[in-house]
């Protein structure tokens, strides 16, 4: 099975407490550390495992600049094959549907049976996987937590609410766009990436991918982000002061109170 | 301004709660809107009577290919009935993810996802305030609405409005094709776990600031000071540090204790969103901006693997 596996450099919220700048047209990026959106690591995992067990390859394709070749090398490193590194001034300022477009075009020039995205990125927008599968007139699963391969078509599990799960059957070649949670990603370590330093990344542009330049981009985009702010806080909690000693004092008055201590 | 429809979940014959929350986000786009709901499914009449107690227009769309709401099967059906520049609401929860991106790019209109609120619609430009980085943040996103928009509201935000009685409309007979290459065969219902924590009166509820597995002792130990039980966020499942059954959130469980500790978790919607009954909620994170903190009773600014230990020797001492 020949898998295409979409992931993004995003700043990592679990190293970063993310600052708006003062111009309010951007958040502060100078000391961002970066990493590979999280959810995509399971859909990069999950990709390896099933060629693993049945056969194929796995690529791993990024729209961005220069600097997101570091998360395509991660997830080579992981295991991916090869990567796609989509990159153009051109590109600048996509919505959601200009993504979706500018992987459609590497999707076209490919020859996949699967492509994979992650639920969500940073944006928290989960679109790109759901646009991708319709500009493509593929069948579309998102949240997929489980996955079966069978002939010509996935068995796939759809996490909904309260942890239940749907399951589907879908035709190939498909999108899924993969809930966390459907495997445990593998560490890679300094040493595995330095392993892929080498390996070739091909890049591509507008007029590599066959895109006209208007139809992708901040000019194409129906969708924009006009400023970031900070919003306005409500009542908020009462923030518990002092010495730890003293806010533990306050806090064990206040959960017996409310019956917190049995 | 073209036409607002809200589709509306159903089960067992009930409306899902996020029905009027949509007829409240259409009001709030366009206040004097006439929202159409739509209603897809089989034998639906009655879901349809009770939507029209609060749309003015109800489409009934009744076919057996819908009895299971497959978001591929409800895409063919919408796109063979829905006006060019509709604007179509859904709620941001796993169906309106699953359909709302692919809809807006064969309706080839506008998508927005996870809004939180309108600013009003000002010419062709639809004005949403949306969160990023779970909710450090907020954007002011205009959407170019000339050709309509598929929106993907975030559930819960907005307050159930009261709408007026209408009609229901049936549209079953103008649908075309509905086949597709995705096929619902059934919903395995998620397992029981060791502790059922909907029951807990007061959860130790515990998120990725816990940083390792072996931390999790003290969470325990807390717990058992106060009587408590041991919940968590989903990274925390993920990882398989804790059993699915003590998950909090959309896609885990929907608790209702009278005090609830958030430590070292971030506040998300989807986590927040299975904390209900309004509890006291005690929050403890080292990240003063966390969102938690918007929505909590009691903060305290703290690293958590050097707070837990504390409060539970103290609460020991009791
Ligand atoms: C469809 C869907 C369904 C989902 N369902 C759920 C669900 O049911 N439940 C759920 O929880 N999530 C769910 N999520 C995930 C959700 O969006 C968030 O990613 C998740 O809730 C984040 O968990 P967290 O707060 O523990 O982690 P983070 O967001 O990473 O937050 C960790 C917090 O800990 C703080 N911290 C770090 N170290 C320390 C320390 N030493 N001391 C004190 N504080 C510290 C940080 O400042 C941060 O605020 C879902 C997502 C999707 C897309
Ligand atoms: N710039 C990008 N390059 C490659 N894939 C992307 C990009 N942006 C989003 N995706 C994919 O789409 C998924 C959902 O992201 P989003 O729709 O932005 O929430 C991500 O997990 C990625 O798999």
């Amino acid at each position: 099975m020949e898998i295409l596996v979409c992931v993004k450099r995003v700043p990592d919220t679990a190293e970063n407490e993310i600052e708006i700048n003062s111009e309010g047209n951007d958040i502060e990026r100078d000391d961002l550390v970066y990493s590979v959106n999280e959810w995509d690591n399971y859909a990069v995992e999950e990709a390896i495992q099933m060629v693993d067990k049945h056969g194929g390859s796995v690529t791993v394709v990024t729209v961005g600049d220069e600097e997101s070749e570091e998360v395509l090398r991660r997830e080579m490193a992981m295991g991916a094959e090869s990567g796609l590194l989509l990159t153009d001034d051109a590109f600048e300022g996509s919505d959601g549907k200009g993504i979706a477009a500018i992987l459609k075009a590497a999707v076209d020039k490919g020859n996949y049976d699967l492509i994979m995205t992650g639920a969500q990125a940073d944006e928290g927008y989960a679109q790109v996987g759901g646009m991708l599968a319709a500009m493509l007139d593929y069948p579309y699963a998102s949240l997929v937590n489980m996955i079966e391969v069978g002939d010509g078509k996935l068995k796939v599990g759809r996490e909904i609410e309260g942890g239940n799960m749907e399951v589907n059957e879908i035709e190939l070649p498909c999108v899924l766009s993969i809930q966390t949670g459907i495997n445990e990603p593998r560490y890679v370590g300094i040493r595995g990436i330095r392993k892929v330093a080498s390996v070739d990344i091909p890049t591509l542009g507008a007029s590599d991918l066959g895109l006209d330049a208007g139809s992708v981009g901040e000019g194409a985009a129906r969708v924009k982000r006009i400023d970031y702010f900070v919003p306005e806080m409500g009542e908020g909690a009462e923030m518990l002061e002092g010495s730890t000693e003293e806010i533990i004092d306050k806090l064990i008055e206040l959960l017996k109170s409310k019956g917190g201590i049995k | 301004m073209a036409q607002i429809f809200a589709y509306i979940l159903h089960s067992n014959g009930v409306l899902d709660d996020s029905a009027l929350e949509l007829l409240a986000a259409a009001k709030k786009i366009d206040d004097s809107a006439e929202v159409t709901a739509i209603v897809t499914g089989k034998g639906i009449d009655d879901v349809c009577s009770k939507a029209a107690e609060s749309f003015k227009s109800v489409w009934k769309i009744d076919n057996e290919a819908l009895s299971y709401p497959n978001a591929e099967v409800v895409r063919k059906a919408l796109l063979s009935l829905l006006p060019a520049d509709s604007i179509v609401l859904l709620p941001h929860d796993t169906f309106g993810m699953d359909l709302g991106p692919g809809l807006s790019v064969k309706l080839d209109s506008a998508f927005a996802a996870d809004v939180v609120d309108f600013e009003g619609v000002e010419g062709n430009t639809l004005k949403t305030i949306r969160q990023e980085f779970t909710g450090q943040v907020n954007t002011h996103v205009h959407c170019d609405i000339s050709a309509g928009a598929v929106i993907n509201v975030r559930p819960g935000v907005f307050q159930a409005a009261e709408g007026q009685a209408g009609e229901v409309v049936d549209k079953s007979g103008e649908l075309g094709d509905l086949s597709v290459k995705r096929k619902f065969i059934e919903v395995q219902e998620a397992e029981a776990g060791e502790v059922d924590i909907t029951k807990s009166d007061v959860l130790v509820s515990i998120g990725r600031g816990i940083e390792d597995e072996d931390n999790l002792e003290m969470a325990f130990e807390l717990a058992e000071a106060m009587g408590a039980d041991v919940s968590c966020s989903r990274p925390i499942v993920d990882a398989k540090w804790l059993e699915k059954a003590r998950q909090v959130g959309t896609s885990g469980k929907t608790v209702k204790p009278k005090v609830y500790m958030a430590m070292g978790i971030s506040g998300s919607f989807q986590h927040m969103g299975g904390v209900k009954g309004n509890p006291f909620i005690v929050a403890v994170n080292k990240n003063p901006k966390a969102p938690i903190f918007q929505v909590a009773d009691v903060g305290v600014e703290a690293d958590i693997l050097e707070f837990i230990p504390e409060l539970t020797e103290k609460v020991k001492e009791l």
